[in-house]
């Protein structure tokens, strides 16, 4: 019997075309469009999909391998970090209400998005699109998975982490994410890319990663750099994914540009306000900041995104709509997005606090234009009531934005004093909005959001639980005087100061 | 276009005012005083006094403000008021429905020389 060589070995190019577009074929039994019945409702033209090419050309083989060498490596540091107390090295137990606001906040985002880009790795009918979007789907899953790992340990010394993903479903807070999420993954795959791979992952992805994973490298949570590092190589692939596909899209027709403009205008500001967030994270939670909002957007969004955006007016696209707001807002964002989270405290997976000195300090430095005048007499009203043992609770529920479902605690621009008001009607109902922007959005497909989900007005139709504000706290599974309330009077600062007593007496 | 979707796509408003078991949504805020966050949002009957929503409902909730002792009933039905954004003569003796408020409406209400913690454009 003849021995046959093996075949010598391929090269990249070749393996990606073999791995990729070979295994795709136009199917005969059914007709395409039916087979994939997705990806021309949107309206976006596509005359040549295999005009699209992974620049990373990664394989699935390939993609195994690495993945599985990053996650050796993850769950060792993870281990250790376990074994050796890693909780101990942490600033300030204050630090940890930021990573409650991410596992109940952000890591669900991670699992839905493995959900998005499942459907777009099944329902592009380009194949090198389709095995990208896979292989970002399972990366998501990934994350959502190290991310509840690596923060698990925390979770046996503190509250407000112990339900993320109900939490995520139920709580008010939570259904500004969530719904953000979901009206990416409701639409078509190629907003859902220029949704989340494009305006979120692209345009926006520094505001969310460098807080986070620098503010953990500040504050010596080393569970969270480690799962840092090991999503970074995903992140560059999932942001070349992103522009790609921008780029494809406006390539391949003419008529796709005003579609790609109107979703960018749209997921610039959705993503914008979802950022609110961030914002009181980088300039209230942090006890070791890193920079401030005003700061990173300047950065990342005023330079970057002008940068990114002038390259991209050779085909067309103009900067987001109302980026302007935005812009005007830095100077106000945190401050009323933490006097709010002050105020709602009682109904918070997380607890809040007042400055100190030399936050007050800081705040005052790197907001000259705003914090003195308008936002420190607010705070220092609330701690001089909270040394008379009278910390503010507001225990009424907020108006709620149709459209980005936050409170209406947003002012006009260039009005710090005026709370902003919009509104539209349609089919003889009102709808009200906190912004421009979110107004637009409302009226680009109205059907779609006269069915949001807003946590006030559920709460008040009888769906939450029941009438009294502990009823819904318990049917969003709270650990109530445990899990929410001010920092200073909550388990978690007893705990810590005990630590810390313990261990200045064992020195 | 109401929607860009793959078929036929139209449903009820969630918030329709029938979900409400005979009250209506109705927000209100006295401007200028952030130290509340947002405005309130009340599920109110309609035929509810004005007046009686201002001293059982919204007096109460703005309590911790340092400002609510200083304004009376009188004061805040003399204020100037905004309803959805268009001037309105509020009348405490009338109901909701008579003073023009409709679900999902917008009360906004100002009293002169009470501008919040550190008066005027401060919004406290
Ligand atoms: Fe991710
Ligand atoms: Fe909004």
């Amino acid at each position: 019997m003849a021995i046959t060589r093996s075949k010598p070995k391929m090269g990249i190019k070749e393996r990606y075309a073999s791995m990729t577009r070979d295994l795709g074929w136009e199917t005969s039994y059914q007709p395409m469009d039916k087979v994939f019945p997705y990806d021309k409702f949107e309206g976006i033209k596509i005359h040549d999909w295999d005009a699209w090419v992974d620049p990373f050309r990664l394989t699935m083989d390939a993609y195994w391998k690495y993945q599985s060498e990053k996650e050796r490596k993850l769950y060792a540091v993870i281990d250790s970090f376990a074994q050796n107390n890693g909780q101990m090295g942490i600033t300030d137990a204050r630090y940890l209400n930021a990573i409650k606001l991410f596992i109940t906040g952000v890591s669900p985002l991670e699992y839905a998005a493995h959900r998005g880009f499942a459907f777009a790795g099944r329902h592009f009918r380009g194949v090198g699109m389709r095995v990208a979007s896979q292989m970002q789907s399972i990366d998501e899953l990934r994350h959502a998975q190290t991310q509840l790992h690596a923060m698990s340990h925390y979770n046996k010394f503190f509250g407000g982490m112990h339900s993320s993903h109900l939490m995520y479903d139920r709580v008010w807070y939570l259904s500004v994410p969530k719904s953000y999420f979901d009206d990416a993954m409701t639409a078509g795959p190629f907003e859902f890319l220029t949704a989340i791979s494009f305006s979120f992952e692209y345009v926006l992805t520094n505001l969310l990663f460098v807080p986070f994973m620098s503010g953990a490298a500040h504050n010596g949570d080393m569970a969270t750099v480690t799962f840092g590092f090991s999503a970074q190589s995903d992140e560059s692939r999932h942001m070349t994914l992103g522009i790609e596909i921008i780029k494809f899209m406006l390539e391949q027709d003419e008529a796709n540009l005003p579609i790609v403009q109107r979703w960018i205008d749209k997921w610039f500001w959705r993503g914008y306000r979802l950022l609110a967030l961030v914002s009181m994270m980088m300039d209230y939670m942090l006890p070791k900041r890193v920079m401030s909002w005003r700061e990173a957007w300047e950065i990342y969004f005023e330079e970057a995104g002008t940068a990114l955006f002038e390259d991209l007016s050779r085909y067309g696209l103009k900067m987001p709509k109302y980026y302007e707001v935005a812009n005007w807002e830095k100077d106000h964002l945190s401050h009323q997005v933490w006097s709010t989270f002050y105020n709602y405290a009682g109904a918070t997976a997380f607890h809040t606090w007042m400055p100190n000195d030399n936050e007050m300090e800081w705040l005052r430095d790197k907001y000259p234009d705003s914090f003195e005048k308008h936002y420190q007499p607010r705070f220092e009203h609330f701690i001089k009531e909270q040394k008379k043992g009278n910390r503010f609770f507001n225990n009424t529920l907020p108006m709620l934005c149709q459209t980005c479902q936050i409170p209406f605690i947003f002012t006009e621009p260039g009005d710090p004093t005026t709370t902003c008001f919009r509104e539209t009607h349609y089919k003889g109902n009102r709808y009200n909005f906190c912004s421009d922007g979110c107004k637009d959005i409302f009226e680009q497909e109205p059907e779609k959001y006269i069915q949001a989900w807003l946590p006030v007005y559920q709460i008040y139709q009888g769906n939450c639980g029941g009438k009294e504000i502990e009823d819904v706290l318990r049917w969003y599974n709270f650990n109530l005087g445990e899990d929410n309330g001010e920092y200073l009077d909550s388990p978690d600062y007893d705990l810590w100061t005990q630590w810390k007593e313990s261990q200045s007496r064992a020195v | 276009m109401s929607v860009n979707s793959i078929g036929d796509y139209s449903f009820d408003s969630r918030d329709k005012l029938e979900n409400f078991h005979g009250a209506m949504l109705v927000f209100i805020q006295w401007e200028q005083h952030l130290v509340y966050c947002a405005p309130f949002a009340f599920p109110l009957p309609p035929d509810m006094l004005l007046g009686d929503v201002m001293k059982n409902i919204v007096l109460p909730a703005y309590a911790y403000h340092p400002d609510s002792e200083k304004a009376t009933l009188e004061d805040f039905e003399k204020g100037q008021w905004l309803l959805d954004n268009k001037p309105l003569q509020a009348d405490f003796t009338k109901s909701l429905a008579e003073n023009g408020v409709k679900h999902q409406s917008i009360l906004r209400v100002t009293i002169p020389g009470l501008d919040g913690l550190v008066g005027q454009g401060s919004a406290a």
